[in-house]
């Protein structure tokens, strides 16, 4: 049975409130003041770095995001580490606030459809998270021209955008979990509890977990400990199990496309380093192919737990 | 009862029309197979405890929830199907209506004539009609959050003036409302009928019903006991209409009461107290049979055929057939 009209009548409106309801929100101003100030503070200590150790790098601007200086992370760490937060604040209220406020039954008899609701909360909220990041993004290359006083090259424009499109994606996974648990528990502190509660899992214990995980499952090899080197199986293991974060997919697409010298992501063998002259950059198009299965797993994620969460929305009864 | 297939134009006269209209969650059957029409410019009356299956028949008509089985047409749409055109031309008060406290009374209207596909000019326009005609111009560009249950009311009813809907339905729009907003609440509900448009009310407070509804429907356990104005259904349930309580000193007042042509009972409550229940307002009558006997007459009162005794008549009834049965 076709149902008539479009599906998404009413998604511009929706979004548009979302939209201005998200940025004038104290919530969001609290939290990115919270990532602009760790962001600056990473910053501030990898330009310090930079300017004592004189630049021969080509890719100076990139280092910016990858230079960490103790006890500080550097700029992506720290973004891996709070962006999830941004997102889990943006999202885990977004459909059982509805319910709480009985505003979804009086929305949803006008003339749309669900699927107009949600896509527009869900494309509200990706759209202030890419607002948000954009911004830090562009801090970081002014901050750059500021105080290295080096303009960036073309390459590095490229990879850094490639920097920013990931790190949206990476978002969308966070706001996409939130945005399911918002649909899946009617009380917004239990969708926030158990959204920050995953995320302190994935960030915080799946890294202790998964070699763990992995020594049980590929015992290591007295041989390989003998000589001080990890069991290859073990590892493999290990690097598997970690994927499943999708901290670790970030961390790992950010390794390869902002270390423009970075070959390869997992163990590597002998035979794939014949020829490599050590420590030379790949190519753009090279460090993308690299990272390709990465950022193609978060962006899947984001789609596959939003349709999870579409789902169950479309069947799930208005009353409260 | 006639209802027609979605496909065909319904008689100008019946706007919504179930027809075996079945929820079933589980086994259990929020509503059973309920038949009803009804015809335009009305006010119809949804009556029954909580529970009774009211709302879910209400959102069964905007196609809010799925249909288990038998149809319902509104305004000649099925809204299973065809749910966005059932929504344009109905409007919508739910069971105690939020809004977003954060925004102002028009903010709020805007954003849903936004959804309703209005422009710029019709959306202002409207909207000030609508605010002006609920009075709530006053505090227009308030912020909800400091809104009375009883102005939230008034601005859900806002929504649907700005819809223009033909159809409007309000679920429990007067519970927890305090005396005085009910009667306003009440009054402007007259307006809209007043304005042509027909209502369709589900409500547990069956005073407030009764002044309002041309028609009405008693649920229980998801089955329409009984349908039809409130007169019809006193005179079917109460078995007469009127009942007059004489209080008079005199010999013989019974007897002589008990021959007033239409009085089918006369009780005697006290030595002198009569209690008459008939077709039609005996008073005159009763009060020259007292004078006839040569009695002192001290009170006539009438008491109007109530809802509220039809209602807890029936659902007695019921209950006591129940244990008969078991």
């Amino acid at each position: 049975m076709r149902r008539e009209g479009s599906a998404f009548q009413g998604l511009g409106t929706v979004f548009v409130k979302e939209l201005s309801d998200n940025i004038s929100s104290v919530r969001m101003l609290v939290l990115e003041l919270l990532v602009v100030l760790t962001a600056l503070a990473a910053l501030y200590g990898a330009i310090d770095n930079l300017r004592q150790n004189t630049a021969e790098d080509p890719f100076l601007l990139l280092r910016l995001f990858t230079l960490a200086r103790d006890p500080l992370p550097s700029f992506v760490a720290i973004l891996g580490f709070l962006v999830p937060l941004m997102a889990i604040g943006l999202g885990f209220d977004a459909v059982n606030s509805e319910h709480n406020r009985r505003t979804l039954s009086r929305i949803l008899a006008q003339p749309i459809y669900r699927d107009a609701l949600l896509m527009g909360k869900f494309l509200a909220g990706l759209a202030t998270l890419g607002v948000s990041l954009t911004a830090l993004w562009l801090m970081v290359i002014g901050l750059g021209l500021i105080f290295l006083g080096v303009p960036p090259g073309g390459e590095e424009i490229a990879r850094s955008l490639v920097f920013l499109v990931v790190a949206i994606f990476y978002a969308g996974v966070w706001l996409s979990l939130a945005m399911l648990l918002s649909i899946v528990f009617r009380s917004p502190a239990t969708a926030a509890l158990v959204a920050l509660g995953v995320w302190l899992f994935l960030t915080v214990l799946w890294p202790m977990l998964a070699p763990a995980i992995a020594q049980v499952i590929a015992p290591p090899d007295p041989r390989y400990a003998a000589l001080g080197l990890e069991t290859p199986d073990t590892g493999l293991w290990a690097q598997f199990l970690l994927r499943f974060s999708p901290n670790d997919l970030f961390a790992e697409a950010m390794q390869a496309i902002l270390s423009p010298g970075t070959r390869t992501l997992g163990a590597v063998f002998l035979e794939q380093l014949r020829g490599a002259v050590m420590g030379a950059p790949l190519p753009f198009g090279e460090s993308v192919m690299i990272a390709w299965p990465q950022m193609v797993s978060l962006i899947a994620g984001t789609i596959v737990l939003f349709v999870v969460g579409y789902v169950i929305f479309q069947r799930q009864e208005v009353r409260a | 009862m006639s209802i027609p297939p979605n496909d065909a134009i319904p008689p100008y006269d019946i706007v919504i029309g179930a027809e075996d209209l079945t929820k079933r969650y589980g086994p259990a059957s929020a509503v059973d197979a309920i038949n009803f029409t009804i015809k335009r410019g009305e006010v119809f009356g949804l009556l029954g405890p909580n529970g009774a299956g009211k709302t879910t028949t209400i959102l069964m008509m905007l196609g809010l929830t799925e249909i288990s089985s038998g149809h319902v047409s509104v305004l000649g749409y099925d809204p299973a199907r065809a749910p966005l055109q059932v929504k344009r031309r109905v409007g919508y008060l739910p069971d105690s209506v939020g809004f977003y406290d954060n925004l102002t009374a028009v903010e709020n209207l805007a954003y849903t004539a936004k959804l309703m596909g209005l422009s710029l000019k019709e959306r202002s326009e409207r909207i000030a009609e609508a605010l002006t005609r609920v009075r709530l111009v006053d505090v227009a560009n308030k912020r909800v959050a400091t809104f009375s249950r009883g102005m939230r009311q008034r601005l859900g009813l806002a929504e649907i003036i700005v819809k223009r809907a033909e159809i409007a339905i309000l679920d429990e729009p007067t519970s927890g409302l305090d005396p005085q907003a009910t009667i306003e609440f009440l009054e402007l509900i007259a307006e809209l009928k007043r304005g042509g448009t027909t209502v369709l009310l589900s409500s547990h407070l069956l005073d407030q019903v009764q002044r309002i509804c041309d028609r009405v429907a008693l649920f229980q356990a998801g089955r329409i006991v009984m349908m039809g104005s409130v007169a019809e259904l006193s005179v079917q349930v109460l078995g007469a209409g009127f009942v007059v309580e004489v209080e008079a000193e005199g010999n013989g007042i019974a007897r002589k009461l008990s021959t007033i042509p239409g009085v089918t009972k006369v009780e005697t409550l006290a030595a002198d107290r009569y209690r008459m229940t008939a077709e039609r307002d005996v008073r005159p009558d009763a009060a020259s049979a007292v004078v006839a006997v040569n009695g002192s007459l001290r009170r006539l009162s009438v008491d109007e055929p109530s809802l509220q005794a039809i209602y807890a008549r029936t659902f007695r009834g019921e209950e006591e057939g129940v244990r008969h049965a078991a």
